[in-house]
């Protein structure tokens, strides 16, 4: 059983086809990066997966579980949880509230008004863990809104985790990010993901190459690829998708 | 039969009045994300400044000068009041309107008074423009179905025709990237609300005086246009327009419906008596549920089609 | 002025807080002693208790709500009926536990209306509260027997059992009565703000797509809030047909709704205690404002227009942003900015108000003639220089308080600058 499995998923919005037919199927634990040309479907995908639209055909599996057209905290309750490109987080609460709102749910407090967050001792202790684990301790008390770029990112995939989920999508993390403050996102990421199915849309290859178990290259809303990222860099439509018709005609006349 | 057809022409002319107000309110939430809570405000004051003018003047240049003014004093608040309050989000801004239309009633029972005006129909328009089935339908009515379609014709010609018309179109859906290919985004905002002022206004002058011209005159339509946009879907024009003729005809017929609950009953065959349950409820007529009609539309809708109408977006 | 601020304002101990409260309760009726004092005593806690729970919709939820009359209305009506059953001996309930039916039945109520409200969020649920609100005002007027009519439903509090010989006939009796469930209603709505259903709340004010991302359905939140809310709603609308005896058809009209909001979002949504301070300006406004002018409502509507213009957090946040400053020691240097500017804008009132009331008294006291008194002067709403000088003293105020408020805007960056850094460095410690 695979943990995260796409068959022929298809969305049109309107008349234009925006997913045309994908199909993946992830093992547990696999970090896959998504790759490919912008506007090719990617956040879309995402999107699909994780509930916020529903598909216009096909089936997307949890762990063997159809969970296409559910909604999104349906979905995320079943174990799979998602970050945004744009942060998405709760702006004036502080950082420790942030991470508590994203714990609550996995550990059985559902909309009960009956209890004191003070008193819900093993949501604070996950929640105090995950600060550290995302290394914003130190900004515990701090409005979400007052934290610099880099530590808005962290929060946003600390939340995405909080909820022990073991399928996590990652929609861009390192987006408008340094070199070594990507660096050490990527670190960081690796670190709390260990163990669980990532999905990560990224640009930048090097961290796709660094990071990533297999790759997927999404154009056009088709999957035409995916493999193990050295396999993947050999791939002919592969270049071609990037490159242009050029670059291949170019290398099959050195005899490549 | 002929009073199905003079509920249903009186009713048309009321629920264009409706669309016109309704229209105003649709184009500024949609440009802008800002509910209009002052928008019957601006009916209320179109009304009254055409009162005054039509004193000093005469009806006609009333008809130009008073939806005039309320523009001026749209575009104004736009300018200096509104848009401060843009950055602080959506509820800021609708309570900016509302205290806009808190301050509107007051300085109309300052200058006006606090019973109604005496704004009348003027005399070249007044009496019946045609009589059917025995009975008169007001020129006045015609008059004011003829001004409604010819405003609402030219605001769709100017919006899908014309220059400005498209840059409006454009900031409707991307203000940043109409703003970033040179146009005055701002500017199109002053002018859209100052619009939409204008046409609120302008269904003041010609409803004024068909109604009453008095203070309370805001807060009774505007709660129903309010609901004449939720029913029609937010953001829909052809929603709005669908809505405002029908909630405009079924509370002119209901009004006009004398027998009560109860006798509609017996004629399904229903016996009701005092100790029925709901007595209440059932004798009352029709004419006197009639005020409460929209806002059961709204629930209903809410219940069984929450997009509204014809709505596109999930507000 | 940037909220560049921690969650919680200046740290003062909870129970100095709550005790505080407890006393100034106790003994306010014993500090203000005359009849009118302990009206609007009555009416403060009446009011403070629908305020904070009219902002569990606004400040917490970001829920802005037109029509929450309804709930603290029909409140009212359940519970004078209530009070005419025990008073016809039909039901043995103690006059005390009545505001509790109020409650229970705005309970029900929001159970089947807030269903179809919270639907939607944002600005159609503001839309959606007005067309209920609109509803429900229509519907008091179409059922006389339940609503009274023009004259209302009236009821007498002293009735059933009389608990240790109290009757709850005197005014003090049933201010005390308030000041009970003022207290116990304050905490409780304060217990709800740390509960799970109390964050996740903030969350759906915040953030509510990411809120369905982390498990949480925030139209499940919104509406399980707004039941909450309209049943505090419900025990202050008890309390009120208590307090005066009769529920007429205003109690449920949308002017009602439009003070909640406006008096709420004047004392500060983003606060507890702002919703307080809102409430006990209410009574003051309703009762003594409307005494002093015929113009007070433009004064409210102009005050209301400033605050959402110039500081929408209210003033509690205003409050909350001095005490800030004073916890790191720099409040002192501000004072004589402030006296200036409260000098300076005292000025610019004299003058406007001159104005205004000259207006209202040509319009509204024509029969009296031109003339009338304005703070001990004798204006002549007619002649030319009353207008003139209080248009003169109306300019100057302006300017001065012009020239205050840039001075005062210097110091404050600077200020808050300085705070800034200093967080910094405490940070890197």
């Amino acid at each position: 059983m695979y943990a995260l499995e796409l068959k022929d998923l298809r969305k049109t919005f309107g008349k234009t086809d925006i997913i045309r037919g994908v199909n993946l199927a992830v093992t547990q634990g696999e970090r896959v990066a998504v790759i490919g040309p912008n506007g090719a479907g990617k956040s879309t995908l995402f999107n699909l997966i994780s509930g916020r639209f529903a598909p216009t055909s096909g089936e997307v599996l949890l762990n063997g579980q159809r969970i296409e057209g559910k909604k999104p905290y349906e979905i995320n309750r079943l174990g799979l949880s998602r970050s945004f490109q744009i942060t998405n987080i709760f702006p004036n609460l502080s950082v420790f509230e942030n991470l508590r709102c994203g714990v609550l749910w996995s550990l059985g407090y559902r909309y009960t008004f009956f209890k004191f967050l003070a008193n819900l001792d093993d949501a604070n202790e996950r929640t105090e863990q995950l600060m550290h684990k995302i290394k914003l301790e130190r900004k515990r008390d701090v409005l979400a809104l007052n934290l610099t770029y880099a530590e808005q990112r962290a929060l946003e995939v600390g939340i995405t985790i909080a909820g022990g989920a073991n399928v996590i999508l990652l929609d861009e993390p390192t987006a408008g990010m340094s070199r070594s403050e990507t660096q050490r996102f990527i670190e960081l990421i690796t670190e709390v993901t260990e163990g669980k199915t990532l999905l990560t849309v990224e640009h930048d290859m090097d961290v796709v190459f660094g990071l990533a178990h297999k790759i997927a290259v999404v154009v056009y809303g088709e999957v035409i690829a995916f493999d193990t990222p050295d396999k993947i860099r050999a791939n002919a439509r592969v270049q071609e998708a990037y490159l242009g018709a050029q670059a291949e005609s170019a290398q099959t006349e050195k005899g490549d | 039969m002929e009073f199905f057809t003079i509920s249903l022409l009186n009713g048309v002319s009321y629920g264009l009045l409706l669309f016109m107000l309704s229209s105003g309110l649709t184009l500024i939430f949609s440009m802008m994300g800002v509910l209009n809570f002052a928008h019957a405000s601006f009916y209320m004051l179109g009304a009254y400044f055409a009162y005054s003018t039509t004193q000093l003047v005469g009806y006609w240049p009333a008809l130009f000068l008073a939806p005039l003014l309320v523009a001026v004093l749209g575009a104004s608040f736009e300018k200096f009041c509104l848009r401060r309050v843009h950055k602080f989000g959506h509820v800021p801004e609708l309570l900016i309107t509302f205290g806009l239309s808190f301050l509107i009633v007051e300085m109309v029972q300052l200058v006006w008074g606090t019973s109604s005006v005496d704004y009348r129909v003027p005399a070249e328009l007044s009496g019946p423009l045609f009589t059917i089935f025995g009975t008169q339908f007001p020129t006045y009515r015609g008059f004011m179905m003829l001004v409604a379609l010819s405003m609402l014709l030219s605001i769709w010609l100017l919006l899908t025709r014309t220059r400005i018309g498209l840059i409006i179109q454009a900031a409707l859906t991307h203000p940043d990237m109409a703003q970033a290919l040179g146009h005055n985004v701002p500017r199109v905002f002053m002018l859209v609300f100052g619009g939409g002022a204008a046409l609120a206004g302008l269904a003041g002058v010609i409803g004024g005086n068909a109604f009453v011209t008095e203070p309370g005159m805001a807060a009774t339509v505007g709660s129903v246009i309010f609901v004449v946009v939720v029913v029609g879907g937010m953001g829909s024009l052809s929603g709005a327009f669908v809505a405002s003729l029908l909630i405009g005809i079924i509370q002119t017929f209901a009004v006009g419906v004398d027998s009560s609950l109860m006798s509609v009953a017996s004629t399904l065959g229903l016996q009701i008596t005092p100790q029925t349950f709901g007595f209440a409820l059932w004798k009352l007529k029709i004419s006197q549920i009639a005020p409460i009609l929209p806002y059961l539309f709204l629930v209903l809708i809410l219940i069984f089609r929450p997009k509204g109408l014809l709505g596109t977006r999930e507000g | 002025m940037s909220l560049h601020q921690k969650s919680q304002p200046h740290k003062v101990s909870r129970t100095v807080v709550w005790a505080s409260f407890a006393v100034i309760l106790l003994l306010a009726p014993l500090l203000f002693t005359s009849s009118l004092s302990h009206t609007m005593l009555s009416q403060m806690g009446i009011a403070i208790i629908v305020c904070l729970s009219y902002n569990i919709l606004l400040g917490q939820g970001g829920m802005l709500s037109f029509g929450h009359a309804v709930y603290s209305g029909m409140g009212g009506f359940l519970a004078i009926h209530t009070l005419n059953l025990v008073s016809d001996g039909k039901l043995p309930l103690p006059v005390s536990l009545i505001p509790i039916v109020g409650g229970f039945s705005a309970l029900l109520i929001a159970v089947v209306l807030g269903w179809v409200t919270t639907k939607k969020s944002a600005t159609p649920f503001a839309m959606i509260t007005l067309g209920i609100g609109e509803l429900v005002w229509s519907m008091s007027l179409m059922f006389p027997e339940f609503f009274g009519g023009e004259g209302g439903i009236s009821g007498d509090r002293v009735t059933g059992s009389k608990p240790f010989g109290i009757t709850f006939g005197p005014q003090i009796q049933i201010y005390y009565l308030i000041a009970i469930y003022t207290f116990i209603c304050t905490a409780a709505m304060f217990a709800f703000t740390r509960t799970p259903l109390g964050r996740m709340l903030n969350a759906v004010r915040d953030n509510a797509e990411r809120v369905e991302f982390v498990g949480f359905d925030p139209r499940r939140v919104r509406y399980l809030s707004f039941i909450i809310a309209a049943f505090f709603a419900g025990i202050s609308g008890g309390l009120a047909a208590l307090n005066f005896e009769i529920a007429t058809s205003e109690v449920v009209s949308g002017a009602r709704s439009g003070a909640y909001l406006l008096f709420t979002f004047l004392g500060g949504g983003a606060f507890f205690f702002g919703p307080i301070i809102g409430a006990v300006l209410m009574v003051l406004a309703f009762v003594l404002l409307s005494e002093l002018t015929k113009a007070w409502l433009l004064y409210l509507g102009l005050v209301f227009l400033f605050m959402v213009m110039f500081a929408p957090g209210g003033i509690a946040s205003l409050i909350a942003m001095n005490l800030r400053v004073a916890a790191f020691g720099r409040l002192r240097e501000l004072w004589a900015n402030y006296l200036v500017l409260a000098v300076t804008s005292v000025i610019v009132l004299l003058g406007a108000a001159g104005m205004i009331e000259m207006t209202y008294h040509l319009k509204l006291n024509e029969a009296l003639g031109p003339k009338l008194v304005y703070l001990g002067m004798s204006l002549d709403a007619k002649g030319t220089s009353s207008w003139v000088g209080c248009a003169l003293v109306m300019l100057v105020g302006l300017v001065s308080f012009e020239l205050a408020r840039r001075r005062f805007i210097k110091k404050w960056s600077a200020i808050q600058e300085f705070i800034a850094t200093e967080i910094q460095r405490r940070e890197a410690m």
